[in-house]
């Protein structure tokens, strides 16, 4: 695998690159492809490495991408604000039961994000310390930013509650 | 400025000495606060435990506003969606218009002629301007001071106005476009530009006259909603709240993009990080905005020249050669009825809106629709320390906390 002259991908591949599945750098975007269960390993290698320093989750979402195996993608990018580069850090969660670490552990910032994206897309965040919904109510059906949700489904009508 | 960052502990710590608060047994209270109240501009809701007039705990509820923007941008053409974004952060409407587009083209490997980059920098500062305005002016008007909240609705009145000529709306203003801006800008902007900026900056300075070294506004302000550079940092707070708790992180300077690199502005920044230093570093950033536009004017002035790319695949072809030939005719139906078509593949542009880092995640699966359209929006990601800001402070230093952290429902809910 290429580091694309990226320093973050350079670190990552040389440190664990049995974790990294796939690098790209396409319009100048350095992406790192990871396994799920390594995930908060590589965070926290970007985090707290000397040159990298990665020190701010700047956004995490999931990508739904129907009818591929694995189906979930949680997508991190991450910014460092001594050296202003960035980097895309990406990993597969399968259909059935999706479920990835929490990075909760690493970046605080990952608490709110984390519960967006189990809110909308279903996907688990283990060890989360606070996984509920968070943008929508606790008696919704189903997650709205699955393919597979259609847009003009109703919900059951809920009380007021108290 | 304020030099010592413990102030807000200082009224918990009279207390412990006190000892008529330690003999008596209170209990703790929650108290819910919206998701309407009148104190606090947005939908949102606060569960508050409160220990007499403390708050202990809180826990911010959000999600009222929610209209699905993703799901909406995910069943029209990348065009449809520029309506959309204006209504995120609805007090600077432009940011997102200039965000997403900005994204976009990443995607398409587009690159806007020189004048439509100027004349998103000047639409974009006239929003910050905006949001900056009602942001300050509001916090006023929730700390019981009505006039400084009138003059700056009045000095945004007249941004609105100038928002009107260029864009021909003043709130949702739907301005860019991919690979352009809707149209140029009219010829007599800059004669009212320059007739309104000296009365904008009379407002300015009659807002800092009436407010700035205000006893009440400044106990109320200082040492409240402190958050340490490294909080900052660790829950990805950008913007005013990260910049007046010290940090030069602003991506007009950091990475800049459009024409930022060509102008002249400075990046204020605070010393401690309570709502006194983001009080005035937005104070700061609306006279570097104001500075930003005149230059933005001047340039435009000089240079005429095309404000749309020259590029079927994203503009439309002039008229002319529409009602004329037979190709460009072609091109304009597939135009208007598919919208553009996107490589597949995925980018993420990010600038800095009046709240901070508002970032466009898009992928895209080469089709004329959007696979994805993910926004990263600055006000919910900055909403997530409020337990922390207020946490052992008093129930009223919630408002002025809130307003500063400047939570737009639009853009935290989507």
């Amino acid at each position: 695998m290429e580091d694309h002259g990226s320093a973050a991908l350079r670190g990552l591949l040389a440190a664990m690159p049995e974790a990294i599945l796939e690098t790209h750098a396409r319009l100048g975007d350095a992406t790192a492809s990871v396994d799920p269960s390594r995930v908060v390993d590589v965070l926290r290698h970007l985090r707290d490495t000397a040159g990298l320093e990665f020190d701010m989750l700047v956004d995490l979402t999931g990508v739904d991408h129907l009818g591929a195996t694995p189906r979930f993608e949680v997508v991190y990018h991450l910014l460092s604000l001594r050296h202003h580069h960035r980097v895309r850090i990406k990993a597969r969660v399968g259909e059935e039961a999706p479920e990835i670490p929490s990075v909760c552990g690493v970046f605080a910032s990952a608490n709110w994000m984390e519960r967006e994206a189990f809110d909308l897309y279903g996907i688990r965040f283990r060890d989360h310390p606070d996984l509920r919904r968070i943008l929508l109510y606790d008696e919704f059906e189903g997650h709205p930013l699955r393919k597979d949700y259609p847009k003009e489904r109703r919900q059951p009508l809920v009380g007021p509650r108290n | 400025m304020a030099s010592e960052p413990h102030l807000l502990t200082e009224r918990s710590r009279d207390r412990e000495e006190d000892d008529s608060y330690r003999d008596l047994h209170t209990e703790h209270q929650v108290l819910n606060m919206g998701p309407s109240h009148p104190a606090s501009h947005g939908t949102v809701k606060f569960v508050i435990e409160l220990d007499g007039e403390t708050i202990v705990g809180l826990d911010v509820q959000v999600g009222y506003l929610h209209r699905g923007f993703e799901k909406e941008c995910e069943s029209g053409t990348w065009y449809q969606a520029i309506p959309y974004t204006d209504r995120l952060n609805y007090n600077s409407a432009i940011l997102a218009n200039v965000g997403y587009c900005l994204a976009v083209e990443k995607l398409l490997e587009v690159e806007t002629p020189e004048r439509c980059q100027w004349l998103r920098v000047l639409a974009g500062e006239l929003s910050r301007l905006g949001d900056h305005l009602t942001r300050t002016g509001a916090a006023c008007l929730e700390l019981q001071a009505m006039t400084p909240f009138l003059f700056g609705i009045e000095a945004r009145e007249l941004i609105w106005d100038l928002q009107e000529i260029l864009c021909g709306a003043r709130v949702t203003s739907n301005y860019v476009r991919i690979g352009g801006v809707k149209h140029d800008m009219p010829a007599t902007f800059p004669a009212v530009v320059r007739e309104s900026f000296p009365k904008i900056r009379e407002l300015l300075e009659d807002f800092d006259d009436v407010i700035t070294q205000n006893r009440i506004f400044v106990d109320r302000l200082r040492g409240t909603g402190f958050l340490s550079k490294e909080d900052c940092i660790r829950y990805a707070v950008t913007g005013p709240l990260l910049r007046a708790a010290g940090v030069p992180q602003d991506l007009r300077k950091t990475e800049p993009y459009l024409v930022y690199d060509q102008i002249d502005f400075d990046v204020p920044i605070g010393e401690v990080g309570d709502n006194y230093d983001r009080y005035l570093v937005c104070v700061e950033e609306m006279h570097q905005s104001l500075r930003i536009v005149e230059q933005c004017v001047a340039w435009l002035e000089k240079n005429p020249g095309p404000v749309n790319v020259d590029d079927p695949r994203v503009r439309w072809p002039a008229k002319g050669r529409v009602f004329n030939k037979m190709e460009e005719l072609i091109q304009q139906f597939k135009a208007v009825t598919e919208g553009p078509m996107v490589p597949a593949g995925e980018a993420y542009h990010a600038i800095e809106s009046a709240n901070g880092e508002l970032g466009f995640y898009v992928v895209s699966d080469g089709t004329a629709v959007p696979w994805k359209v993910r926004c990263r929006p600055p006000s919910f990601i900055n909403l997530a320390p409020l337990p922390l800001m207020v946490k052992g402070a008093l129930l009223a230093d919630l408002i002025p906390t809130f307003d500063f952290v400047n939570m737009i429902g639009g853009e935290c809910d989507r």
